[in-house]
């Protein structure tokens, strides 16, 4: 044991590397985040958590599960392929965010540099509850005008009129029916023909 | 302190088991959606787009984007009929010819153009989702990334508002949140894609103009599309691997 003679010093000193690496390796456990380098240069759960956002537009598929002679209707007309959201929305409703769950050490210590962002509130949805969020109808003079006001800018076949010229102020709904908006034997349920027009 | 050889030999594994919990990670994944099934990508169909910003407003609504930022954006191109004949006159003054207008991001519309002259077109802009994106690369904590699924997204936990990826996206389709004081940027509605749903802009899209894409399925009408259209990305120059792809784009737009 001739070698160690007189080299505790030595030992002592390597204790204390030891001792700080077991610091580190303790701080880090807290400060990185568990996902983090799992895929990549960053914290995998963010995906998730990107991935967890509720959705507000329910998609198509969703308003046609009920209203089927709606969806009837618009595949045989020329606003086929115009999803119902297009014009009627997002039928939503944010309600009160309630209390998220206690942030943890690594959280705490980070709101400290960037303030967290507030969480998503829950969303109240036409689909779940139809008569708490009701659909309002919208204005067809205002809806229709913001595709079909005519302007050289647009591409040459699609259809677009001079509001001001074309209807003179009356709504379109008035003569189109906005699920099927063509004038011809298809129309036959716009409301100026039902009052008498001429056929 | 007291240390030798025999104290340090049983630490040493100590710190190995110390290691080896840091190392472990337990991320969240939405059931039902496999990552690895999926690469992301946007069509742009310009000949369909009648400018109307009803993309603009969907993202707005779905995605809670502060008035005056965008994540997406339309912008109206309109090409005099000197520089149609003249396009390659470096003399041309760029501030005004192709004349480009976005009035708040196109989100109501754009003005009634009565100039018969020239060409006019809409481009929807949007985050390109770029396969080798400069944004992420210069990001100094980690913060942002590519999903193996192909989509650029932002981690706002870990993002500390420095701005590198603001100034390195070449496209411009990074802003700094208002209140978060954080980078925010299109997320191809990854809350929406991994559900089954399209993206908010292509759902609320009249025209058909946006169609969410999804290269690595086979069945997906966007591989017949790509060989029988002009389809082309934007600044293809800056290498970028960008993921949205235009068809019939001009060769005016930059």
């Amino acid at each position: 044991m001739s070698v160690f003679k007189d080299a505790g010093h030595l030992f002592r000193f390597a204790g204390l590397f030891v001792l700080a690496f077991l610091v580190f390796l303790v701080v880090r456990h807290y400060v990185v985040p568990k996902s983090f380098g799992q895929y990549g240069h960053y914290r995998a759960a963010a995906i998730g958590e990107i991935a967890s956002h509720p959705a507000k537009f329910a998609g198509h598929e969703t308003c046609e599960a009920c209203h089927s002679d709606v969806a009837d209707k618009k595949s045989k007309g020329k606003h086929a392929h115009v999803n119902c959201e297009a014009c009627h929305w997002a039928l939503v409703q944010k309600l009160p965010t309630p209390e998220g769950p206690k942030p943890n050490l690594y959280e705490r210590l980070l709101a400290l540099i960037v303030p967290p962002a507030p969480p998503d509130p829950p969303l109240l949805r036409h689909a779940e509850d139809p008569t708490s969020v009701k659909p309002v109808l919208p204005d067809t003079t205002v809806l229709c005008a913001r595709c079909h006001t005519a302007s050289s800018a647009k591409p040459k076949g699609f259809p677009q009129v001079v509001p001001a010229d074309h209807s003179n102020g009356m709504p379109c709904d008035s003569c189109h029916q906005p699920h099927n908006p063509g004038m011809n034997d298809s129309a036959t349920d716009a409301p100026a023909r039902q009052a008498g027009g001429t056929k | 302190m007291n240390l030798n050889r025999r104290h340090f030999l049983i630490l040493l594994p100590a710190a190995a088991i110390a290691w080896k919990s840091v190392l472990a990670g337990t991320p969240e994944e939405a059931p039902n959606y496999n990552m690895t099934d999926h690469w992301w990508s946007m069509l742009i169909d310009i000949p369909k787009c009648i400018g109307c910003g009803n993309c603009v407003r969907a993202c707005q609504t779905e995605n809670d984007v502060p008035d005056g930022y965008f994540r997406t954006w339309v912008e109206r191109y309109h090409v005099s009929d000197w520089e149609m004949k003249n396009p390659q006159d470096i003399m041309a003054n760029p501030l005004t010819d192709p004349q480009v207008i976005s009035p708040d991001g196109g989100k109501e519309g754009f003005p009634v153009a009565s100039d018969t002259s020239g060409k006019y077109f809409f481009v929807p802009k949007m985050c390109n989702q770029c396969a080798d994106s400069p944004c992420t690369q210069v990001c100094p904590v980690g913060a942002t990334f590519i999903t193996p699924d192909g989509v650029v997204m932002v981690d706002q936990k870990y993002c500390l508002g420095c701005a590198y990826c603001v100034q390195a996206c070449p496209y411009g389709c990074r802003y700094i949140h208002p209140e978060k004081r954080v980078a925010d940027k299109c997320t191809l509605c990854y809350h929406r894609i991994t559900k089954g749903l399209t993206t908010a802009c292509c759902e609320a899209c009249p025209t058909g103009a946006r169609q969410l894409a999804d290269l690595k399925n086979t069945k997906d009408p966007i591989h017949e599309f790509l060989k029988t259209h002009s389809v082309q990305v934007l600044k293809p120059q800056m290498a970028t691997g960008a993921k949205v792809f235009y068809n019939d784009l001009d060769g005016s737009v930059r």
